[in-house]
């Protein structure tokens, strides 16, 4: 890392000096307690402390206890704990496979019941990050193996044989020699009163013993039909599913809150007189304005509180609210079109240096050619389907004063913390049930809405109360995807090879929620495909420009990656066109040999919080996605007029993925999907049809990022309010088929990888570099609009 | 007063009568099963079947449903198509989050009823109302040609169900 830079970086300070120390600075400021327990879930590089890695370093590590997870009972049911965030990856399909798998439970005796928030019982239970299964597979074997070896044990006591002889299969333990069984059902007494067998006496299944995990689940067919269906399927076809809003309290009121246009502009005046003669309307309450930076505190604002939901909207039609925007300062003013212009100016200018290698100033000086751009990608919001929506109940009990809370949240643990220290209470006095969640992709991980609730009930003296999101309050005070401009420069050799690269990204950083005066990328944010890049080029040097945030800016599914990729995967294949190359060999080339890189010989902080060794950056793994996604898509094929091939590849959350989209563009500029081959390596897969469903999924998310899915702000506040101005993919613009390869799926020799963010970020630079082949016309701008209308 | 039909069951509310059904089905019926994704129309995730006909149930007033029948999801199990349509979502593994499947469902059903046999075409017009932000267009369009029993060439093509996945995992 550069020293001898003039600019000022907070950001640094949190990786170099001591990133505990500035936890402790956070959690004396009171509302940024939570930003430490973010920055907890990082690695903690703390020069003191042991490294530790992957679930190691979580908040609350892992727990691989049988007894925490396992329930038997005498009839033979199996009850088996989730204890992840159901979003709509699968993982309480997933996680539950594991454990009844390593146990030989039989799928039609298990229920799955979902954890409360208690990550001191479970251990963590932050789902982001792409880290569930990449975490639990190893601990959830354990646990499962653990109890079958232990129902094995009661069964040998009970027949007075050797343990060796007595084998568990099908919710059953077989006496070998004698064929004589007794049913789980029979030996769960027995079994729960063992102790559980050390860790190095477990015997974990070999893989030709699964009969769930790494399988196709029944309607492929191929399948060996045993692989269990989505444990909520049913009750989402139902209608059954509940989902935060479907939970109800008695004498429960409904809230719906006028929430500042600005980030950080406050309540001046209002008038309810028209409020509360709305029908249904109990009463109207004005909530403080939080400062800035504002962490996951509420934003403030008017709560309106009703009988129905309808009565709570209704009230907040009608009410007149005046702000004041000082408290909001530049905020007040943002204007994202603006700011584009002011980061593409500081984008002129040197940033700070974030990964130097060889020397880019002497490969531009010897070069025999050089060439620059710049990508443009905007703010965008999550929108999950489920706008968010929390209650909170507060009440006076024999053993004190209790809350109970009903949400959907990625991190239930922030969410009791939380409600925990606002009310002066004690975490283990909260309790946080977990709904299903209608889609998170980061949002959920922010449990702003909760803390609402829980205010609003004190207010209230207690009394239930829901706090619902509508979809204008979702998109109008989300916690943003950052906005990036991306500015690159290559030189070319006398060889026409690639000898210097020059990445400077300008993009505010998450951390400007959590800290004042953040204006530069963290090592998080720049570990995200920009010190990581596996190109084998000389001279590489990545530096990150300034820029402030005037929204509260957070994660959003594969977060910076998706900015940083379309900038990279585009930019190679405009060096490719202008080298006259076959973009593939291009591509194949800059990658170089097959190798594994150390992370930290690039200057990577963060690796995905994932060991090194463990997770190097493994070129082969490019290659391998790259040349299958080709391969199917048919790469070099003829196509007709205005139709083309477009490739782009990307790591990140220590997966690879290749993406060649096949798109055609009519004469009017309307962009037509024809198909779109994804090859994604993960390592091993342990619920194929859910690794492939984020794949489809991320696909379709990404052709909205490509062709038209954008948040803009206009005089501090954001222009877009519903579907008809915030614009996702319907399934007529969605691509007409979707093929996914894995690579490495049953490979046990590699390490799991994440699954449902990685499949985002190569999908619309794939897009605009077909686009690209079907027009000439070049995409620099996301999201396309209606930039190919003639 | 106002008195509809909710699922064969006659129901009275006192509600004003601008009160949208989505509202009257989920805070008063208690049916949680029609979700509220948008409040405008455009997302489908409300969608019930007044008198038969798909309704965005969001901004249509239960003063509309006056004397008439609604069939939200959590009966639609007993009409034949909409059983088959929640077979066919099951058996191709269509849901992630599951929150716009109501929705989803509803709509196909209706489009079921009017075109037994439907195009890709006819399909992506029927649907486009309805949006699923965790992306499982292409399973819905699967599950709409098994729902009608098609093996035709576009079901198998836009099926996920081919054997890629499968010869990888097992190399
Ligand atoms: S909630 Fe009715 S269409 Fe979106
Ligand atoms: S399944 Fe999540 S929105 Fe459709």
């Amino acid at each position: 890392m550069s020293q001898n830079t003039t600019i000022q970086q907070p950001s640094v300070m949190l990786a170099n000096v001591s990133r505990r120390r500035f936890m402790q600075g956070l959690a004396v400021s009171g509302a940024l307690v939570m930003a430490a327990r973010w920055d907890l879930a990082m690695a903690d590089d703390s020069p003191n402390a042991a490294q530790k890695y992957g679930g190691d370093a979580m908040p609350h590590g892992w727990v691989d206890n049988p007894n925490v997870f396992i329930s038997l009972a005498a009839d033979g049911k199996i009850t088996l704990i989730n204890h992840r965030a159901e979003m709509g990856q699968g993982i309480r399909t997933s996680i539950v496979m594991v454990l009844a798998d390593e146990l030989g439970a039989d799928w039609q005796l298990v229920s799955v019941e979902q954890a409360q928030a208690n990550e001191e019982k479970y251990g963590n239970q932050n789902t982001d990050g792409s880290r569930s299964m990449r975490h639990w597979f190893d601990p959830m074997r354990r646990a499962g193996a653990a109890m079958r070896q232990m129902l094995e044990q009661a069964a040998a006591n009970h027949w007075h044989v050797a343990a060796s002889d007595c084998l568990a299969t099908v919710h059953q333990v077989v006496h070998e020699p004698t064929g004589r069984s007794l049913s789980f059902g029979e030996l769960a007494a027995a079994a729960a009163a063992l102790e559980v067998p050390a860790r190095d006496s477990l015997r974990l299944k070999t893989t030709d013993q699964w009969r769930y995990i790494n399988q196709l689940p029944k309607a492929y067919p191929e399948s060996n039909q045993q692989q269990p269906l989505a444990v909520d399927g049913w009750d989402i076809v139902t209608g059954k599913a509940k989902y935060a809003a479907d939970v109800e309290f008695d004498n429960m009121l409904y809230a719906v809150i006028a929430r500042p246009p600005s980030y950080g502009s406050a309540v001046k005046s209002w008038d309810d007189s028209e409020t509360l003669k709305v029908d249904g309307v109990v009463k109207v309450i004005a909530l403080p304005t939080a400062s800035q930076p504002s962490a996951f505190e509420p934003l403030g604002g008017v709560a309106v509180l009703a009988t129905n939901t309808w009565a709570a909207i209704k009230g907040r039609n009608a009410l007149k609210v005046e702000w004041d925007k000082g408290p909001a300062g530049d905020n007040g003013r943002y204007d994202s079109s603006t700011f584009s212009q002011q980061m593409q100016q500081t984008a002129q200018l040197p940033g700070k240096v974030v990964r130097q290698q060889g020397d880019f100033v002497a490969a531009q000086q010897q070069a025999n050619s050089t060439f620059k751009a710049e990508y443009y990608a905007p703010h965008m919001a999550q929108a999950p389907m489920e706008p968010p929506a929390a209650i909170v109940r507060i009440q006076q009990t024999d053993n004190g004063i209790k809350a109970d809370v009903w949400t959907s949240v990625q991190n239930p643990q922030l969410a009791r913390d939380g409600v925990a220290k606002r009310l002066g209470l004690q975490p283990t006095d909260v309790t946080v049930n977990c709904a299903l969640l209608g889609g998170g992709f980061g949002r959920k991980a922010k449990p702003d809405y909760v803390f609402e609730a829980a205010d609003l009930s004190k207010a209230m003296g207690g009394r239930p109360v829901r706090v619902q999101w509508t979809r204008e309050d979702d998109l109008h005070h989300s916690f943003f995807h950052t906005v990036a401009l991306e500015h690159f420069e290559a030189t070319f050799d006398q060889q026409q090879a690639v000898s210097g690269w020059l990445h400077r990204s300008v993009s505010p950083s998450i951390y400007s929620l959590f800290a004042p005066g953040v204006k530069l990328q963290s090592d998080m944010e720049v570990d995200q495909g920009i010190r990581n890049l596996p190109f084998d080029i000389p001279a590489i040097q990545a530096e990150s420009g300034e820029a402030p945030g005037h929204v509260r800016i957070g994660w959003f599914r594969s977060v910076y990656n998706i900015p940083h990729a379309f900038g990279i995967q585009s930019f190679v294949a405009e060096l490719a066109h202008k080298a006259g190359r076959d973009h593939k060999e291009f591509l194949l080339q800059l990658l170089g040999p097959d190798r594994q890189i150390d992370p930290r010989s690039q200057q990577v902080v963060w690796n995905y919080g994932e060991n090194p060794e463990l997770y190097p950056i493994d070129t082969g793994r490019f290659r391998g996605v790259i040349e299958k996604a080709t391969k199917e898509a048919g790469w070099g094929k003829k196509l007709p007029k205005n139709r083309g091939l477009g490739l782009a590849v990307h790591q990140s959350f220590v997966s690879y993925c290749a993406v060649v989209m096949d798109v055609e563009v009519s004469d009017a500029g309307e962009v037509i999907i024809h198909r779109a081959d994804i090859a994604f390596d993960c390592g091993p897969q342990i619920n194929p049809d859910r690794v492939r469903s984020q794949l489809e999924g991320a696909c379709v998310m990404g052709v909205g990022i490509g062709l038209m899915t954008q948040i803009t702000a206009k005089d501090g506040a954001i222009e877009q309010g519903n579907f008809h101005q915030y614009l996702v993919p319907r399934i007529n613009q969605a691509p007409k088929q979707i093929h996914t390869w894995a690579v490495n799926a049953s490979n046990m020799s590699l390490p799991l990888g994440g699954v449902g963010e990685p499949g985002l970020p190569p999908i619309a630079p794939a897009l605009c570099n077909a686009i690209f082949a079907a027009t000439g016309k070049r995409i620099r701008n996301l999201p396309v609009g209606n930039q190919l209308a003639s | 007063m106002i008195s509809v039909t909710i699922n064969g069951e006659q129901r009275q509310f006192d509600v004003p009568a601008d009160t949208p059904i989505l509202w009257v089905l989920r805070d008063f019926a208690k049916l949680t099963g029609s979700r509220f994704g948008c409040g405008m129309a455009l997302c489908g995730a409300c969608t019930v079947h007044l008198d038969g006909q798909p309704i965005r149930s969001c901004v249509s007033p239960i003063s509309m449903a006056a004397g008439k029948h609604i069939t939200t999801i959590e009966a639609i199990e007993n009409d034949s198509i909409g059983r088959r349509v929640q077979q066919a979502w099951m058996d191709e593994a269509v849901a992630q989050c599951g929150y716009c499947q109501s929705g989803q469902i509803m709509s196909a059903v209706a489009l079921l009823k009017q075109h037994p046999n439907p195009t890709d075409a006819q399909i992506d017009t029927a649907m486009a109302g309805n949006i699923c932000r965790c992306g499982t267009y292409t399973r819905i369009r699967s599950a709409i040609h098994r729902a009608a029993g098609q093996r035709t060439a576009s079901a198998e093509q836009t099926s996920n169900r081919n054997s890629d996945l499968f010869t990888e995992v097992k190399a």
